[in-house]
């Protein structure tokens, strides 16, 4: 702890409370974003942050649950350090709330270490390139978006889409090749229900997950303002187990939008010019200073990849939150109502996911010689069909060329038997590969321009191939 | 000496800085975290601190440096990586870990390496500013040309070859009796455009290796060009490309508040990858500028002017450079984020109303120009930038101010991305105005450029005209000609303007093969045109394998390429003869 806690810094001269901003007479010797207590005149004490500190005002920003009524007769007493986690290897296995306390009635964390939570930006010359696949055993994502170790890939979903369910299965089925490796997940559940919450530990009860994962808990009834520090408490936790215990770390954040939408609150509390719908200006980097703590850095055997799940409002991906999240990760995974309604789960939209570190995941030696080329393939011939369907939904399918009526047929095929999965059944990537080509086949040989020579002779099924 | 008075993130108010001028550095507390000021009331400075200004306390100290933000320039800088202020992330590695931490120094240009300096004046010569005194072999690319810097002239009095750090004299000039010493290294206000003899007008190609746009929107050396489109449309990948395989002597790439694991993924595979001009390795000829959006916001801003800068003093010695810029959408956030703290009057969408002029003030420092000094040169700053639209909406402030300054636009489409087309430049709204400053340069290399060029536009137009159609009656309904042009549309998007960055052939495809290729369509085109005319339909031409061969050109390596074009048309137009009547 450091010499400066020792003289306690109080002041009691509170001259305004907003939402749950203080402002106070400024003390002399308070450090920007030092952690400050503040007493509550019913005596209640509440963690609270210097965000803004002068000669003349500090403005303290409160968590908790507070009113303004309750903090008109409130105290406040510095206590010389900025916001940080206690972390120890013992946090696997436990439950914590937004500011990192422990709620699950254990015995307090004997710290190893106290980490400060926003971390420090990774020096980009530091890092080491993500490359190593991770299987997950669903064909859209290892086929089509495949995830590597260090990238930050997140789902965009809307309401009532099973999101949590295919995070659920990527957590229970998720494995990297040949390496058994120490592995940790850190869950965080920010303003969602009671109920996904326990839905999620549910899921790894048996899996022996559960024991090494650490979540930090903020539902939609605990305070708002404690959903600025959930992830940032959990990517700290992450950071520890990644590069002080040499752990692959899977960050699971649900739901960001309930993050995004306490930092829009916030902001205009303190009264900060919007920009679009309202979201303030630095949301951007605000998430960014999240979401690049993901990766993989040079001499060190850890890693962190992130996953976070967000609702579009309105399913409009355009919507500020997707749309910066998706400026700021390595691609996205968007579900679609469209599929949802048809009945296919995965309800995976295959045209506006993407993943961006796929290349460096894929190939010999990682999954397979042909996995690129199947992949440009795939979404050649599946957009065609789709592009197809929809002409005909005008004109109707009588009306299209043999060729056309091939292509259409394939792309509900694509849709039943590579999309669609059972959501406990785990696909190894050669045979969602496989897969692949087995719809290949109904396509004319000559059509599979995507994929050299050389494969289409080693892979695509023979004699049963459509038209020459 | 001051002290703090406010402290609000990256915004600091200091007391007592009587003296200070705007854009002076200064060093903020114990720790010494560096911070520009960006404006004065009475004896309060209002500070940009270039570092997380957590911990800091009201009544800290804040000194002045009397420096304005400048970068060093000499031998060393080829190959480096720096942060958005030019400290050396390598060094920074070294000094402080895989994490930056704060406060930490690292300069720009080693001070213990020496150099091998070999004057090209002599004593007695009579040099003005910008003229070249000798060189310095830097990379196996590049020649570090060291000049007399702005601000100097006179006669030589001594210079001497031999092998110096970049602090250590290599010359004497004389001028007015009074005498300079010259080394190898010399500093530059990064706000501040360098001086040149002349302005010249952008000519020449800048050759990209991307047939979309090498072809259809070239941009010419010294032009300047902007790329816009929503997330995951292929920013980042087309100027890597660019950096990649771009014919320029030297590229400066600006990771403007974009991602760490990108900039990882370049510095690696330019280790490898070897320059096809050259043969040697790529990274002696770029210069990383990584400023990702967890660093600092206010060191993003001050990147841009940072590579600009260091473009300028290369373009100085007769270098044909390229800036790359991704993206400047984070740029103007940094703006707008340091202006909210400001309480600043915003403009539109909380940006602030000086936007437009800032970036202006960055894209005109592009160029072709006469260089200061002897020997008499060109050089030029070819800039290209990424905008990132919120909502991938093009009305957007940034965007709309972008297109009034630049003159080549490369406009990406998220519906091409959704269908996998890359590079996602829509050839229907994408321009350039450098068509003309390009054509001897054209013509010197593949003279049907102009004419094929057109065509090609024209059959897409008509596609995009006939589209309307097709989602009405079906394909099916449409004349066997229109059906045809159809076909021939499709193979121009699909066998031409699309190009994968991951191809190992097609990634780089050399302006001689991207003409022979899109003649071939052209060629295809004609004699089509003609068996439709002796009755065959278009069913039938659709399934000539001489369809399938023309979508296997991207195989066919730049080298042979030629040769193999040839023997494709002989054998197209013995396959598609219309007098052969639909034996296909
Ligand atoms: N020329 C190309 N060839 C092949 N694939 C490409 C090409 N361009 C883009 N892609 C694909 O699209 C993905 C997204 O591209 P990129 O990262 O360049 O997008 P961006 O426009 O920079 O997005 P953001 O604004 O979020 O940074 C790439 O990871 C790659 O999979
Ligand atoms: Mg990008």
């Amino acid at each position: 702890m450091s010499f400066s806690s020792l003289y306690i810094k109080e002041g009691r001269a509170i001259r305004k409370a907003k939402g749950a901003l203080l402002i106070v007479e400024s003390i002399p010797g308070v450090e920007f974003n030092e952690i400050v207590d503040v007493q509550l005149g019913n005596g209640e004490i509440k963690r609270g942050q210097a965000i803004d500190i002068g000669e003349e005002a500090i403005v303290i920003q409160v968590f908790g649950g507070v009113s303004e009524v309750d903090l008109i007769d409130s105290k406040v007493r510095f206590k010389g350090e900025t916001l940080k986690l206690p972390v120890s290897i013992d946090m696997l296995g436990r439950f914590f709330n937004g500011m990192g306390e422990p709620i699950d009635g254990g015995p307090p964390i004997i710290p190893d270490n106290y980490m400060e939570v926003n971390g420090e930006p990774m020096n980009p010359a530091a890092r080491q390139p993500p490359a190593e696949f991770i299987e997950t055993g669903i064909s859209v994502i290892d086929g089509l978006n495949a995830l590597v170790r260090g990238q930050k890939l997140p789902i965009f979903s809307g309401a009532g889409l099973p999101h949590n369910r295919i995070a659920a299965q990527i957590i229970r089925q998720a494995t990297v090749k040949g390496e058994a490796g120490k592995f940790a997940l850190v869950f965080a559940a920010i303003g969602i229900s009671y109920d996904e919450a326990s839905f999620f530990m549910k899921n790894l009860e048996g899996t022996g997950a559960l024991e090494r994962t650490v979540a930090f808990i903020n539902t939609a009834s605990d305070p708002v303002i404690e959903r600025i520090s959930t992830p940032r408490m959990a990517l700290t936790a992450a950071d520890y187990m990644a590069w002080e215990q040499d752990m692959h770390v899977l960050v699971i954040l649900t739901d960001m939008t309930n993050y995004c939408e306490a930092l829009r609150e916030l902001s205009s509390m303190r009264e900060e010019i919007p920009s679009r719908r309202g979201y303030p200006g630095y949301m951007y980097t605000d998430l960014a200073t999240i979401y690049e703590r993901a990766g993989r850095l040079m001499g060190k055997e850890g890693s962190i990849t992130i996953m976070p799940i967000l609702t579009m409002p309105d399913d409009d991906i355009t919507h500020p939150i997707p749309d910066l999240t998706g400026y700021i990760t390595e691609g996205q995974i968007v579900l679609s109502r469209n599929l949802e309604r048809k009945g296919i789960y995965l309800p995976i939209d295959v045209f506006l996911s993407l993943s961006r570190m796929m290349k460096e995941g894929i190939g010999p030696g990682k999954t397979r010689d042909d996995h690129n080329n199947v992949f440009m393939q795939s979404y050649a011939a599946y957009s065609e069909g789709c592009y197809l369907r929809e002409i005909s939904t005008i004109i109707g399918a009588e009306s299209l060329s043999e060729r056309d009526k091939v292509y259409l047929t394939f792309a509900d095929e694509f849709e039943r038997k590579f999309v669609s999965q059972g959501e406990f059944e785990k696909r190894k990537v050669e045979d969602t590969l496989d897969i692949a080509w087995s719809l290949f086949s109904m396509l004319p040989e000559r059509d599979l321009r995507l994929i050299s020579e050389e494969f289409v002779r080693k892979y695509l099924p023979k004699g049963e191939s459509g038209s020459p | 000496m001051g002290k703090i008075w406010r402290v609000s993130g990256p915004l600091v108010i200091a007391d007592e800085m009587k003296g200070s001028q705007v854009y002076e550095i200064v060093e903020i507390g114990k720790a010494g975290l560096v911070g520009e000021i960006t404006g004065l009331d009475g004896d309060k400075a209002i500070i940009q601190a270039h570092e997380d200004t957590l911990g800091l306390k009201v009544g800290d100290k804040v000194e002045g440096t009397g420096r304005i933000l400048s970068v060093e320039l000499g031998p060393g800088i080829v190959g480096s990586i720096y942060d958005g202020l030019q400290k050396s992330l390598l060094t920074l590695v070294e000094e402080s870990g895989s994490f930056i931490k704060r406060g930490v120094k690292a300069l720009a240009l080693d001070r213990n390496k020496k150099w091998h300096f070999t004057p090209t004046v002599k004593a007695g010569d009579i040099l003005g500013v910008g003229s070249i005194i000798g060189t310095v072999p830097e990379t196996s690319i590049i020649e570090h040309r060291i000049m007399v810097p702005p601000g100097f002239k006179g006669t030589i009095r001594e210079i001497h070859e031999g092998d110096y750090t970049v602090d250590e004299t290599v010359a004497w000039l004389e001028y007015e009796g009074k005498v300079s010493e010259l080394t190898l290294k010399q500093e530059w206000p990064v706000r501040k455009p360098r001086p040149y003899e002349q302005r010249l007008a952008p000519s020449g190609l800048l050759a990209t290796g991307m047939r979309v746009m090498d072809y259809m929107f070239p941009l010419a050396l010294g032009g300047k060009a902007a790329i816009p489109g929503g997330f995951g449309t292929g920013k980042t990948v087309a100027l890597q490309q660019l950096a990649k395989w771009a014919q320029t002597h030297l590229n400066i790439y600006v990771g403007c508040g974009e991602r760490g694991n990108e900039m990882s993924d370049v510095l690696y595979s330019f280790r490898k990858l070897k320059d096809p001009n050259t043969g040697e390795l790529l990274q002696d000829k770029e210069i990383f500028i990584a400023n990702t959006s967890n660093m600092p916001v206010v060191a993003r801003e001050a990147s841009i002017f940072v590579g600009i800068t260091v473009a300028e003093y290369f373009r100085d010695m007769g270098y044909d450079v390229l800036l790359i810029a991704d993206s400047t959408s984070r740029w103007a956030e940094a703006m707008r984020e340091m202006g909210g703290r400001l309480e600043e009057m915003p403009g539109e969408e909380g940006f602030p109303s000086y936007l437009g002029s800032r970036l202006s003030s960055f894209y005109e420092r592009a160029g072709m120009v006469e260089c200061l000094g002897r020997p008499e040169r060109k050089g030029s700053v070819t800039v290209i930038g990424a905008v990132s639209p919120p909502g991938a909406d093009f009305s957007e402030p940034v965007t709309q101010n972008t297109l009034r300054i630049v003159d080549a636009l490369y406009s990406l489409d998220v519906s091409l991305a959704n269908k996998r087309h890359f590079p996602t430049i829509n050839w229907l709204t994408s321009y350039s105005l450098y068509t003309d400053a390009v054509g001897d340069w054209w013509n010197g290399v593949y003279p049907e450029w102009a004419n094929t060029r057109t065509a090609a536009l024209k059959i897409l137009q008509q596609e995009a005209e006939l589209e309307e159609i097709v989602r009405l009656v079906g394909p099916e309904a449409l004349p066997e000609g229109d059906k045809l042009l159809l076909l021939v549309a499709r193979m121009l998007r699909e066998d031409f303007l699309q190009q994968s960055a991951y191809h190992e052939i097609d990634a780089y495809c050399a302006p001689l093969k991207a003409g022979l290729m899109i003649t071939t369509i052209m060629k295809f085109y004609e004699l089509a045109r003609e068996m439709l005319n002796s009755g065959i339909r278009v069913e039938e031409i659709r399934s000539s394998p001489m369809v399938y061969k023309i979508s296997r050109m991207k195989d066919i390596s730049n080298e042979l390429f030629e040769q193999k074009a040839k023997e494709l048309w002989q054998e197209m137009e013995q396959e598609l003869a219309a007098d052969k009547g639909g034996v296909l």
